[in-house]
């Protein structure tokens, strides 16, 4: 029984129209529901998603200072530096790590020892950071990254400021070099100043002044695309760049010490006696602190570290050497001011010394010796008999005492370089803790003419021989003579930090020391009087010879000195001032197996104060 | 526009010269003129949201230009002749489906298109109409409301093509689809307890669906819900979206200086999530102007269809409204972050063809309708 409809059109429109006006509303409901949403999101929440959108698309860097660079006294460019590039790495934004650097091996040359750096790295930075997985790419490698560099991202190339050392080898033992930071430097940096720099000062100058140098860090907001690419530069605060230093070296006298120790192995240390400024640090053979910057390639530096003339080691602060003969003005003053000797009271030399209970002599190093002498030949003469007598008067307790606390052996000279050696003014004391052995007379007698356990550094020679030259009146030794601001273009001098004068109570024994060093010179009958010929100045001096063949010691040279192998020939030592009246500069040199301290030491350290004195008001010294 | 104005057309001889040749071509001047503006706003906006690429504006314009072509070409068609060949196309159109089911091209891990020669399309984009247009064929000759007997074949033509192209899968057509053709039954006057026995139908195959539904689709919903559950995965584009929205603040950040769009923080910043960009360029004044355009052209369809003279002139004309309606519904839903993500363009503005010509072809059937009616008055 289907029931059959009848269309009622009036029905149907109205029914249609009624359903119309339902959609109309609905669909009116639902896009206001949007407007109300839209309402909400761009009028009452508008600051946060603006907060939302800025971090988005704003992102503050660290901008790196410029390095200070380094000059010598008279403005000599020592540590420069030079556009590079750099390869970094954002590991946060790279989706396989060793895929991408096996790729980009392909693209640039990296070495083994990038990776362990850049691993290294990455152990410590956070992952947003960029890493330097090269350092100092070159052009080629450049351009062939930039070519791929669509395939690569999250790796950069950053055009840094690298280090150069114009002068290189000449200077590296006093300005160092910086290399990349490694986990365990990072650990003492503050963070937030070297998130962008893979360069830190390693040793010398570079190291010791590393705060100054370095400047502080400046900022900028970038505008990045979502991969974190700079599009625009919103805001910068520039940094501070790093203070220019200005060292008491004269690159001129450097390059002519370094000359004049030819190809010994050694130490030459100048200083003004006036003001500590250390006018000349030479340490050879050297090295090129160039290699060093953006890390060296483990093969250079084995080459480097095994050598047997050990290029990397710093002779002039750490070498430490038996001083010679070259302690016997300052045991000279230690005897004068506890009174011990008279000084023109003659002494018998029999050419050797015994102690009561030894058989065995100790010798002077002028058979049939020097007959009857006083303190003043003594010195000039370097009669180690008179001094062997000395010491035993002194005793150790004395002896220690003096050049310790007086003259500074035995400790840091407090100059501005990292990694300075104490040298060793033994005790019984030191002998027992160190040796664990007890005290022998025999270990003072030879004190006396500077060998035994007695050790000092070429820069705490130096310094002695600038205290005696200024009559006691000492200063700690320092490299920085000047500090640059590069902002507003003061240079400010560095005040000389003064020490107590030496304690003397003999009011006549700096004459009487200076006078028989001068003699050493000036004098027929002084050890080094060969130097003295022609000088246009006054030279005060005192030359030692050190054994080093422990086995000669005592024992009289069997064999003369050109026929023993060069590495178990004496090291040649002398120390030195000029003029003496006026003193303005103080060296020591010790040239390692040179044989005698007058022959060898003491030609080179007239070499070093011609150079100073005389040619310094006139032309430049030719720099490499 | 009021009601008055379609009872008494005006003599011929009272028209100016644009009236009559809007007449001639069969064309409505405020619809027309709606979706042009709409148009070029959406060419301007894809150039701040393409970071400036001329390039892909033209490809659009090219696009716009054509599918108006065969905007023209169907306002020429009669109602009449369009309901006599519905059920053709609609079967054309499941033939398609099938067939691309079965052989399509994959595309970006679904099965939607089809080529033929030079021309990519996708199947579904006919079905956008020809699931209305059955619809409508199929209850223009039986009284309204429709009885229960007539509901399974209604329910076969729209469920059998959504479910085609929800497996395919494209949910977003799907579900624009499945709107036209519920529209078009709703508009038919489907009884209300009806109405309420499939919502309750509908709560109870939810859980079914979630079930059936594909991992990412899944994962849509659940980011939708919470965004922040995966921030930097699939709730960025929702995230970064509502960033771009809320940071346009009032009157935008001005035009080309969308620093979410144009510094590529917004993901699809030129298809889908084309409204955020607007909202970031142009503020909440911007992106409220477009959405009233759209209402716009929504109610002038409406009253279109309000006056279209038999039942398969209103269903087509009232389901094709609302389909449109949904459209700009899901889309400004879910870039301001009320709705899940579903891949819905917003019609006439994002870039992409495939939608733009089925999206113009329903304003020339719209037009069709408004112009083919008898000069009779009621």
């Amino acid at each position: 029984m289907a029931r059959i409809r009848i269309r009622n059109e009036w029905l149907e429109l109205h029914q249609f129209t009624t359903r119309i006006i339902i959609v109309a509303v609905i669909g009116l409901l639902l896009l206001l529901a949007v407007a109300t949403r839209l309402f909400y999101l761009q009028i009452i929440n508008h600051s946060h998603y603006v907060t939302l959108a800025e971090g988005n698309r704003l992102r503050t860097e660290p901008v790196t200072p410029p390095r200070g660079l380094i000059y010598d006294r008279n403005g000599m460019l020592l540590a420069e530096n030079q556009p590079s590039y750099e390869l970094d790495i954002v590991p946060e934004q790279v989706p396989d790590l060793h895929a991408t650097i096996a790729a980009l091996s392909k693209v640039v040359d990296i070495r083994p020892q990038d990776l362990k750096q850049f691993y290294d790295l990455l152990k410590t930075k956070k992952p947003f950071q960029p890493l330097p997985l090269r350092t100092t790419l070159s052009d080629t490698e450049v351009a062939r990254f930039a070519v791929d560099r669509q395939n690569f991202p999250g790796v950069d190339i950053r055009a840094t400021l690298a280090r150069y050392y114009p002068l290189g080898q000449v200077t590296a033992h006093v300005v160092g070099y910086t290399g990349i930071i490694s986990p365990g430097e990072l650990a003492n940096l503050d963070p937030a100043e070297y998130t962008n720099t893979s360069q830190v000062g390693k040793i010398g100058i570079e190291g010791s002044y590393e705060s100054l140098l370095h400047g502080s860090m400046g900022t900028r907001q970038v505008e990045t695309d979502a991969q974190g690419r700079v599009v625009r530069v919103v805001s910068y605060t520039p940094p501070v760049p790093g203070s220019n230093l200005y060292l008491s070296i004269d690159v001129r006298l450097q390059v002519a010490a370094e000359k004049a120790l030819g190809d010994y192995n050694g130490a030459v240390v100048a200083i003004n006696p006036r003001n500590g400024e250390v006018l000349a640090l030479v340490s050879t053979p050297t090295f090129d602190p160039n290699q060093f910057v953006g890390g060296i390639s483990p093969g250079d530096f084995a080459k480097l570290n095994t050598s047997p003339n050990q290029p990397l080691f710093n002779r002039a602060l750490r070498g430490q050497y038996p001083p010679g003969s070259t302690i016997k003005p300052f045991l000279a003053l230690a005897a004068l001011n506890y009174g011990v000797v008279n000084p023109f009271k003659d002494l018998l030399c029999p050419g050797y010394f015994y102690l009561p209970s030894n058989p065995n002599p100790y010798r002077d190093w002028k058979r049939g010796g020097h007959g009857e002498i006083d303190l003043p030949n003594a010195i000039t003469q370097s009669c180690d008999v008179y001094f062997y007598t000395v010491a035993l008067k002194l005793g150790i307790d004395r002896i220690h005492e003096y050049l310790t606390t007086q003259l500074g052996f035995g400790e840091p000279t407090g100059i501005d370089l990292m990694g300075e050696r104490d040298g060793v003014v033994p005790s019984p004391e030191w002998k027992r803790k160190i040796l664990h052995a007890p005290w022998y007379l025999g270990d003072l007698v030879i004190v006396g003419i500077g060998q035994g356990y007695l050790l000092v550094t070429p820069l705490q020679l130096a310094d002695g021989a600038a205290a005696i030259s200024m009559h006691g009146q000492r200063f700690v030794p320092h490299l920085l003579h000047a500090i640059g601001n590069p902002l507003s273009g003061i240079i400010s001098d560095t005040t000389p930090r003064a020490l107590p004068a030496v304690q003397e109570s003999n009011p006549n024994a700096w004459k009487i020391v200076v006078q028989a060093m001068k003699n050493v010179v000036a004098t027929w009958q002084g050890t080094a009087h060969s130097i003295g010929v022609g000088a246009q100045y006054s030279i005060a001096g005192k030359t030692g010879t050190a054994q080093v063949y422990r086995k000669r010691l005592g024992v009289f040279g069997e064999q003369d000195e050109s026929d023993i192998p060069r590495q178990l020939r004496d090291n040649a030592v002398f120390i030195a001032f000029a003029p003496v009246d006026n003193p303005r500069i103080a060296v020591a040199v010790v040239a390692e197996h040179g044989g005698g301290g007058a022959s060898t030491a003491a030609p080179i350290a007239r070499k070093v104060m011609d150079a100073y004195l005389l040619q310094q008001a006139g032309g430049k010294v030719a720099v490499p | 526009m009021t009601f008055s104005d379609f009872a008494f057309s005006p003599a011929r001889g009272d028209l100016t010269f644009g009236e009559r040749l809007l007449r001639r071509l069969n064309l409505d001047g405020p619809l027309l003129l709606a979706v042009a503006v709409l148009a070029l706003m959406g060419l301007a906006i894809l150039y701040g949201a393409s970071n400036e690429d001329a390039g892909m504006v033209y490809r659009q314009a090219i696009r716009l230009a054509l599918s108006f072509v065969v905007l023209l070409a169907v306002a020429q068609i009669s109602p009449q002749f369009l309901r006599l060949w519905s059920p053709w196309l609609f079967a054309l159109g499941l033939m398609l489906l099938l067939f691309t089911l079965h052989s399509g091209h994959i595309g970006r891990g679904a099965q939607r298109w089809l080529g033929f020669g030079f021309v990519r399309f996708q199947p579904s984009e006919i079905m956008k109409i020809a699931v209305p247009m059955m619809v409508a064929w199929y209850l223009h000759e039986k009284p309204l409301p429709p009885n229960w007997k007539q509901l399974l074949p209604l329910a076969a033509m729209i469920f059998i093509p959504v479910l085609l192209v929800a497996i395919e899968p494209d949910l977003g057509t799907a579900l624009l689809i499945l709107s036209a053709g519920a529209f078009s039954v709703f508009l038919a006057g489907l009884r209300w307890r009806v109405i309420l026995l499939l919502v309750v139908a509908l709560a109870i195959v939810t859980p079914i669906l979630w079930h059936f539904m594909h991992a990412y689709q899944r994962e849509r919903v659940l980011i939708f819900l919470n965004p922040q559950r995966d921030p930097l995965g699939a709730g960025y584009h929702i995230i970064q979206s509502q960033i771009a929205i809320g940071s346009g603040g009032m009157f935008g950040k001005g035009w080309l200086h969308g620093s979410q769009s144009q510094l590529d923080f917004l993901p699809e910043s030129s298809t889908d999530f084309i409204y955020a960009v607007l909202g970031e360029q142009f503020g909440f004044i911007g992106a409220l102007a477009v959405l009233a355009l759209y209402g716009f052209i929504i109610a002038r369809s409406l009253i279109i269809a309000l006056h279209a003279q038999d039942t398969y002139s209103r269903l087509l004309g009232g389901a094709l409204s609302m389909a449109l309606f949904t459209y700009v519904f899901i889309n400004s839903g879910m870039v301001s972050g009320i709705l899940p993500v579903v891949g819905v363009p917003l019609p006439l503005v994002s870039y992409g063809g495939s939608s733009l010509v089925t999206l113009m072809a329903g304003f020339g059937v719209l037009m069709s309708i408004h112009s083919h009616r008898k000069l009779v008055a009621s």
